[in-house]
């Protein structure tokens, strides 16, 4: 049963933290908040048996990609000006509409696991078996990943090292 | 470790909301950074429905899938903080309706 | 000799060339020599041929090359030479040359002085081409040729956009008919299987009885286009309205050579329309009608050239009337004295003209006996001619005429007093020309007599005019022999005598006074019929509102596409299309998202619906 709460627990934190997250006018605000959030989907991923990747979650989300933001946050160095521009934007004419489309999707997406039913396995995954799973039928897919970041290393390079030199 | 009985609709509503925020959140705010934010949090969700449906059929793969999408992600987040930084240089603010001139 | 006709078209046809090429860098004295030498040299040509054929009188055909070759139809660009072949060359060489040695000094100050002898070269090579043709089409070729250069000397001072009009009218009039001998030229094609002419006339008699449908109706088609190019009824209204071109233009073309081309044609397949009678009678009639109509209308007319153009429409009316009633080679004849005198009479209107600056009135001239005496004894002498007094070239041409339509089998008399009556009107309306113009008192007063180079071709052609009866032409072998009998001698008489009547009818009316017919002209039907016969019966008129104005509404209608309405509308409904979705292209990220967010919801409703129907 403790599981059970845990799990409720980490949700509504998750939940909240993401409102939150998403209505800050302050980009760090967001950021910790956004953390938070992500923190608690690794508590989640931990009670449902993928231990693995709540560690994945925890090191990589939570850790190096919000480390990024952090970072690029500080460089631009946005300031009270721009929380109160932020603000201003958050009106109501704004959200309306597109809060309409979100809870239409979500309605949707509702209808459907709707028909799913039982508990998930009460067999965790180890570290292990999605290793050899992942080295073994899913290996191109490793490949493809690793060109990817490849990319992405090259295109963030470009980008910065332009930014830097004009900066100078 | 051992996963205990949560039951997977209840993980997937988690999952299903978490998206619809981070879409809300993706179509109301104009900051680049908060687009880029709100991304992570869908991705994050999908994440989420893949692990959960791994995990209950017991099966790896649904990790496998979340680990990729981390992969994408991590690649995302790279390339789409070094667009906001040309966006601040260029157009000395990170609001996206203001760069919304095309030019082919 | 005889193999040297080729040259003859062809020396005009290079001078042409050679003009249309230098026309901007030549001297006027060298554009002048080209143009007149050339056609000099062309009559020159047919001279030495004619005399060579006279004394020894073979007819002969020459192929230069084979033109096309489709099937088993191969027409030559090939010549047939005999008497009427030899007529036409001569009238069109001789007459043309001295219309060319008067145009220079008529066009002395004229901008476009190349182009104008390029055209007048470029006519008579192809109207040489015309009567030289030894098959119709190359006939046709020539025939065209013509028409093309009467459209460009007609509008020549196309600056005036009045006589582009006329140019384009007598064009699109003149097509009317050309298109009917199209397709006479294919019926013939078809049914006898060749276009040489003197091969297609004999398997013609091969393969038809006299009376036959089909050579009516190949006649009725060869008589449309030749309808159309000599202005009879009902396509005569060009004519008049052609005289828009310069004065030598309108001698040549339009009086002496041109517009005879339709008597040549039917002239040349005098075979064919020997078998048909109904065609012959037609003809006749077109012509007494045609010639009755216009001499009318020529009395009643004051521009000094519309009244040689009715004149001439009225004298082509007699040419048919010989050519219907069997009586060939006096509507030969007629047509050769015809070019002498009607040019005679347009170049000497040209003279006037040109010295009363470019005056048409005839009431607005008056007492130039004195001042002009050259252009004066052309016009007596044109006058007599055309009115046929006796002793002058016109009297034997329309004697023969007038007494072989008295022949005529079965309406004979009737043609007779038709073209007795036409007699009388010419008579009248051309001495009414001379007196009214030479006459009474001097209104204006002109620059002068003229120049030897104009006063020199109204001489030669004042001869013609006087001896061209005696001529007598070779086309003896040419034509069926005409029967040996006679007329009564009073027909004869009468015939003689009418023209006489009208001179002295003119002379009462015009001259002296003494008869006065104020009177009659001013009672209300007078009046009416005077409006009328100048108008040209109503022709025009008519025309115009049958043909002219339904087409300009139709092209009114037409000018906005109504049929494009239906591809205009697709593209409007694209273009709206088109608008709507690049209003969508804002160029805001929240509005692709949210666009995006609504096309996922979509599709999800979609699967939704697909899976619930599975189920």
């Amino acid at each position: 049963m403790l599981e059970i709460t845990l799990f409720y627990i980490a949700a509504t934190i998750a939940l909240v933290a993401t409102v939150l997250a998403m209505t800050r006018a302050n980009a760090i605000h967001a950021l910790i908040y956004l953390i938070v959030s992500l923190l608690a989907v690794a508590v989640i991923f931990f009670l449902i048996g993928a231990p693995f990747a709540a560690a994945l979650e925890i090191v990589i989300y939570a850790g190096a990609i919000m480390v990024l933001f952090v970072f690029v946050i500080m460089m631009l160095n946005l300031g009270e000006e721009g929380d109160a521009r932020e603000r201003g934007l958050l009106q109501p004419s704004i959200w309306a509409g597109p809060t309409v489309l979100s809870l239409l999707l979500f309605a949707e997406l509702l209808y459907m696991i709707s028909t799913i039913e039982g508990p998930v396995s009460t067999q965790a995954v180890s570290a292990k078996e999605v290793g050899l799973a992942l080295f073994g039928p899913y290996v191109l897919a490793v490949e493809i990943a690793a060109m990817l970041l490849l990319a992405g290393l090259v295109g963030s390079f470009h980008l910065g090292r332009r930014y830097l030199e004009r900066e100078e | 470790m051992e996963g205990l009985n949560i039951p997977l609709n209840h993980i997937l509503l988690v999952s299903t909301l978490l998206f619809s925020i981070g879409m809300l959140g993706l179509m109301i705010r104009r900051n680049i950074i908060f687009i880029l934010m709100s991304l992570e949090v869908m991705l994050n969700a999908a994440a989420l429905a893949f692990v959960a449906a791994g995990a209950h059929w017991g099966q790896p793969d649904g990790q496998i899938i979340f680990m990729l999408i981390l992969t994408v992600a991590a690649a995302e987040v790279a390339v789409g903080l070094g667009l906001v930084l040309q966006v601040q240089r260029r157009f000395k603010t990170l609001d996206m309706d203001s760069a919304n001139r095309m030019r082919g | 000799m005889g193999d040297m006709i080729w040259l003859v078209p062809l020396i005009p046809m290079l001078s042409s060339i050679l003009l249309m090429l230098g026309s901007g860098s030549l001297p006027r004295v060298i554009i002048g020599l080209l143009g007149v030498c050339s056609v000099g040299a062309a009559a020159v040509l047919t001279l030495l041929v004619g005399l060579d054929f006279l004394a020894n009188p073979q007819p002969f055909q020459m192929t230069l090359w084979t033109w096309m070759q489709v099937g088993n139809f191969s027409p030559g660009i090939a010549f047939y030479f005999d008497g009427l072949t030899l007529v036409m060359m001569s009238v069109i060489t001789g007459v043309g040359f001295l219309i060319h040695l008067f145009s220079t000094e008529f066009m002395e100050e004229d901008v476009s002085y190349a182009r104008y002898f390029a055209y007048l070269n470029m006519f008579v090579a192809a109207m040489l081409v015309l009567v030289m043709a030894d098959n119709l089409l190359l006939l046709y070729l020539g025939w065209e040729g013509v028409g093309v250069c009467s459209y460009l000397l007609v509008g020549f001072w196309y600056q005036n956009s009045a006589n582009g009009q006329a140019a384009r009218k007598a064009f699109v009039v003149t097509r009317i008919g050309d298109t009917a001998m199209a397709l006479g030229l294919l019926l013939l094609f078809t049914q006898l299987g060749t276009l040489d002419i003197q091969a297609m006339m004999g398997v013609a008699n091969e393969q038809w009885q006299v009376g036959d449908t089909l050579p009516l109706i190949a006649c009725l088609l060869l008589l449309g286009g030749a309808v159309g190019k000599s202005a009879q009824l009902p396509l005569h209204t060009w004519l008049p309205d052609a005289m828009a071109g310069p004065t030598p233009v309108s001698a040549l073309i339009h009086a002496a050579t041109m517009v005879t081309a339709g008597v040549y044609l039917i002239a040349r397949t005098n075979g064919l329309f020997l078998l048909a009678p109904t065609a012959m009678m037609i003809v006749a009639l077109i012509g007494l009608a045609t010639s009755l109509m216009a001499a009318f209308t020529a009395l009643m007319q004051s521009d000094i050239k519309r009244i040689l153009a009715y004149s001439t429409i009225s004298q082509i009316g007699y040419m048919f009337l010989a050519l219907g009633v069997g009586a060939w080679t006096a509507g030969i004849f007629h047509l050769m004295t015809h070019a002498f005198f009607k040019a005679l009479l347009f170049l000497g209107s040209g003279a006037i003209i040109h010295y009363l600056h470019h005056e048409h009135d005839i009431f607005k001239m008056g007492g130039l006996r004195s001042k002009m005496p050259v252009t004066f004894w052309s016009f007596m002498i044109g006058s007599a001619a055309l009115a046929a007094l006796p002793m002058t070239s016109g009297f034997f041409s329309k004697d023969q005429i007038l007494l072989q339509a008295y022949l005529q089998p079965d309406a004979g008399p009737w043609l007779w007093l038709g073209g007795l009556l036409g007699a009388l009107l010419t008579a009248i309306y051309s001495f009414r020309l001379v007196f009214v113009v030479f006459f009474g008192e001097a209104k204006t007063q002109p620059d002068g007599d003229t120049g030897w180079r104009m006063a020199l071709p109204l001489v030669v052609l004042c001869g013609l005019a006087m001896v061209g009866g005696y001529f007598i032409i070779p086309v003896a072998e040419v034509f069926p022999v005409a029967s040996g009998e006679h007329p009564a001698n009073w027909v004869e008489y009468v015939s003689i005598s009418v023209p006489l009547m009208g001179l002295l009818l003119s002379y009462l009316i015009f001259h002296s006074g003494q008869l006065n017919v104020d009177k009659l002209v001013n009672s209300s039907l007078g009046q009416w019929l005077r409006r009328f016969w100048h108008s040209g019966w109503g022709i025009d008129w008519l025309y115009d509102r049958i043909f002219v104005r339904p087409y300009y509404r139709l092209s009114g209608i037409m000018v906005n596409e109504p049929i494009d309405a239906i591809y205009g509308l697709i593209v409007a409904i694209n273009q709206t299309f088109n608008h709507w979705l690049a209003e969508s292209q804002t160029g805001r990220m929240r509005w692709y998202i949210a666009s995006m967010v609504f096309g996922l919801i979509l599709v999800l409703t979609l699967a939704l619906q697909i899976s619930a129907e599975a189920l």
